[in-house]
């Protein structure tokens, strides 16, 4: 017994740890596992456009269709005036009550009809936008929303908006996801990588 | 070795974010290892492609500049 005892320092002369490292051919499977996971986990990023201005709108629609073509996912929570953007080309006049139509016919709805936040002095400001835009070979919002969405980015119509403004599903663009309210974009914004309120 | 271009994409006169979003489309249509040219104006595509391809993990081989116009040959991850 006492012999034993004495000899045993002399036994773990190989860790056995490490000699289960050894045996293991390459690293363990639960590390490989989880560090798989990481490096191919889909980064996300989470816009919210609330505004209807030209100069906010066409930042988003670049950030978000850049974001698609780098792989990274990215989802549009489109609220307030920046629904209305988002309304079918051949809606002029959009609501249920005459509040909601002089809404719309004050801040005329579609991707082409953008005004400028600031100088927009009764159309010339973007239509001097639209002549740089050309001669400088920059997209349009309405080239980027088509890119935008066939990279797969997810525009998420703000249902309460909607309600306020009278727009129907409808009245909106196809290509936009199902209407959802603000513990959805809460849901979103909190796990995405980067969330922007534009 | 020469390498052996799958596509070419030309996005010479766009601006930014066009020459990436379109690169990003033509490289979904091609298989992984696959290569892809770029043709661009854009001064600012440059520092984007180096960014692009860290962001994506497909591979910057090259990246030239000729007078007005840069070209960037990536191969798919």
């Amino acid at each position: 017994m006492t012999t034993e005892t004495l000899e045993r320092p002399a036994a773990p002369v190989v860790d056995p740890l490490a000699q289960a490292i050894a045996d293991v051919d390459g690293l363990p499977e639960t590390y490989v596992e989880a560090d798989l996971e990481s490096a191919i986990r889909t980064k996300e990023l989470v816009i919210v456009n609330w505004s209807g201005d030209l100069d906010k709108v066409w930042p988003v629609l670049i950030l978000s269709s850049t974001a698609a073509a780098s792989g990274v996912r990215c989802k549009v929570f489109v609220t307030f005036w920046g629904l209305l953007p988002f309304v079918k080309d051949q809606k002029r006049v959009v609501g249920e009550n005459w509040m909601q139509r002089m809404l719309t016919l004050m801040q005329r709805p579609g991707i082409d009809n953008l005004k400028l936040s600031k100088m927009n002095f009764l159309g010339m400001g973007p239509w001097m936008m639209g002549v740089l835009r050309k001669k400088y070979g920059v997209a349009s919002p309405r080239e980027l929303l088509e890119a935008a969405t066939a990279l797969g980015v997810e525009f998420i119509p703000c249902q309460m908006t909607m309600d306020m403004f009278g727009l129907k599903r409808e009245d909106l663009i196809d290509e936009m996801g199902d209407p959802a309210g603000a513990a959805t974009a809460i849901e979103i914004m909190t796990e995405a990588d980067a969330s922007l309120f534009i | 070795m020469t390498l052996q271009i799958s596509t070419t994409v030309d996005a010479r006169g766009l601006s930014c974010p066009m020459p990436i979003v379109k690169t990003a489309q033509a490289i979904k249509a091609i298989s992984s290892g696959g290569i892809v040219e770029v043709l661009a104006s854009d001064p600012g595509s440059v520092k984007d492609f180096v960014a692009w391809s860290r962001t994506t993990g497909h591979e910057l081989l090259e990246q030239t500049a000729d007078g007005g116009t840069y070209r960037f040959v990536i191969r798919r991850k």
